[in-house]
């Protein structure tokens, strides 16, 4: 599966904006993908391995936490997951944006 | 004629007259374990706008509207900027109320109660692609500014000096009345900055002495929405970084825990960057009491929790 990695994330994935990664569920390649970039773990992950409670994880478009079978959700080599912070408020990046 | 100066000044005549003045608000339970502290936070959800950007927002209008730059001289002009947060709400309330039009740049993926709330207000909302984030709304917002700058006032939160000017002229002189001059720290948490710089700039001409400490996200990757991890990112051009005595980093997880601590013990339903203003607060009243000193604590509760109810930490565990 292709995972994109958010803006303030790609630090960690040595500026990739897509990452692909391996397995067969949506846990199963995330993963993957902090096995591939270890400093990605404590971004995404609570210490006690929940996916820390700002992450929201897409599957083509659909947040995990609400398809039925949440991060176990079944992937395919096509699928696309989307990794976005909650962004009820604010623009944390308007002036790394806008003064470049 | 007095009577009708008090009334312009106590109860005021429209929205905008109704902004800044907001209560102090004594958080008791949550230092009652250190005598000697007082924790105090200024009630900013109090503002019509529902949060303290109401005060910037209004301060960038007001200038504009007095230059020319927006209002009946250019009826047609519209404000413009890059924002799903307060500031956009606080736009969009001052364009109703002052009849002038508001255009803003939302990436879709803000909640949906913030969006009803700027349809509400009939404000133009454009929408850019979730996936893009606030990068995509910026771009847009130049695209737009890039192709017909004469249709557009651009309201530049993060560069324009109203907007820590709006802090410097109003919240820091309230802080000091309300505190009757015994505040000895004051925290708040930096976005554009605007709060921080102002407010410190009038405290510290009012009293040097008075602590002003900053706070930031630990890690640009956040939960607390709104709030910028300078390290990595361009720097506001408001911001000075040598304004501060000391600047805490704060983490996600505890600022909801204090949201949610504050809603059960003090009745107070605040948004996420209003528990991370507290929970750093309590962070220096514990420093303050082990070092057998007394100290009168002043945050800023930013907002309040509505337009967060439908993030999951309010029920997770």
């Amino acid at each position: 599966m292709k995972i994109h990695i958010p803006t303030p994330l790609r630090a960690y994935t040595d500026k990739q904006e897509t990452v692909s990664a391996g397995g067969a569920t949506v846990a199963a390649g995330l993963e993957s993908l902090v096995q591939q970039f270890p400093a990605m773990r404590q971004h995404l992950f609570t210490p006690d391995g929940k996916l820390r409670s700002f992450v929201n994880v897409y599957v083509n478009d659909e947040d995990v936490r609400y398809l039925p079978e949440k991060e176990h959700t079944a992937v395919a080599e096509a699928t696309e997951l989307t990794i976005i912070p909650s962004i009820a408020g604010g623009a944390p990046c308007i002036a790394s944006c806008c003064c470049r | 004629m007095a009577s009708a100066a008090v009334a312009m000044t106590k109860l005021g005549q429209a929205v905008i007259d109704r902004i800044g003045n907001t209560p102090m608000l004594r958080l008791d339970r949550i230092v009652s374990h250190l005598p000697g502290i007082t924790l105090l936070g200024k009630a900013e959800f109090a503002n019509p706008g529902g949060s303290v950007k109401d005060r910037p927002a209004s301060s960038i209008v007001r200038a504009a509207m007095a230059a020319g730059e927006l209002g009946d001289i250019q009826p047609e002009r519209s404000l413009l900027d890059a924002t799903s947060g307060n500031t956009g709400l606080a736009y969009a309330m001052l364009g109703a109320a002052l009849q002038f039009p508001v255009t803003l740049c939302v990436p879709a993926s803000a909640s949906p109660e913030r969006k009803k709330m700027l349809h509400a207000y009939g404000a133009e909302v454009i929408f850019t692609p979730a996936g893009d984030g606030s990068d995509g709304a910026i771009r847009k917002v130049r695209e737009l500014y890039g192709a017909s700058p004469e249709k557009y006032f651009y309201a530049d939160q993060y560069g324009n000096d109203n907007n820590w000017l709006a802090h410097y002229r109003t919240t820091a002189n309230e802080i000091w009345e309300q505190t009757e001059g015994r505040i000895t720290h004051f925290i708040a948490a930096m976005g554009t900055s605007g709060t921080f710089m102002g407010n410190t700039r009038r405290l510290r001409e009012l009293n040097p002495r008075i602590q002003c400490i900053s706070m930031q996200p630990d890690s640009p990757f956040t939960g607390l929405e709104g709030l910028k991890h300078m390290p990595t990112a361009i720097v506001p051009p408001i911001y000075d970084p040598n304004l501060a005595d000391r600047n805490i980093w704060a983490e996600t997880e505890p600022a909801y825990a204090m949201c949610k601590r504050l809603g059960r013990e003090e009745g107070l339903l605040v948004g996420v960057s209003a528990g991370a203003n507290v929970n750093t607060a309590l962070q220096i009243a514990e420093e303050e009491y082990a070092a057998g000193r007394e100290a009168v604590i002043v945050t800023i509760l930013c907002d309040g929790a509505e337009k967060y109810l439908s993030e999951r930490f309010w029920t997770e565990d």
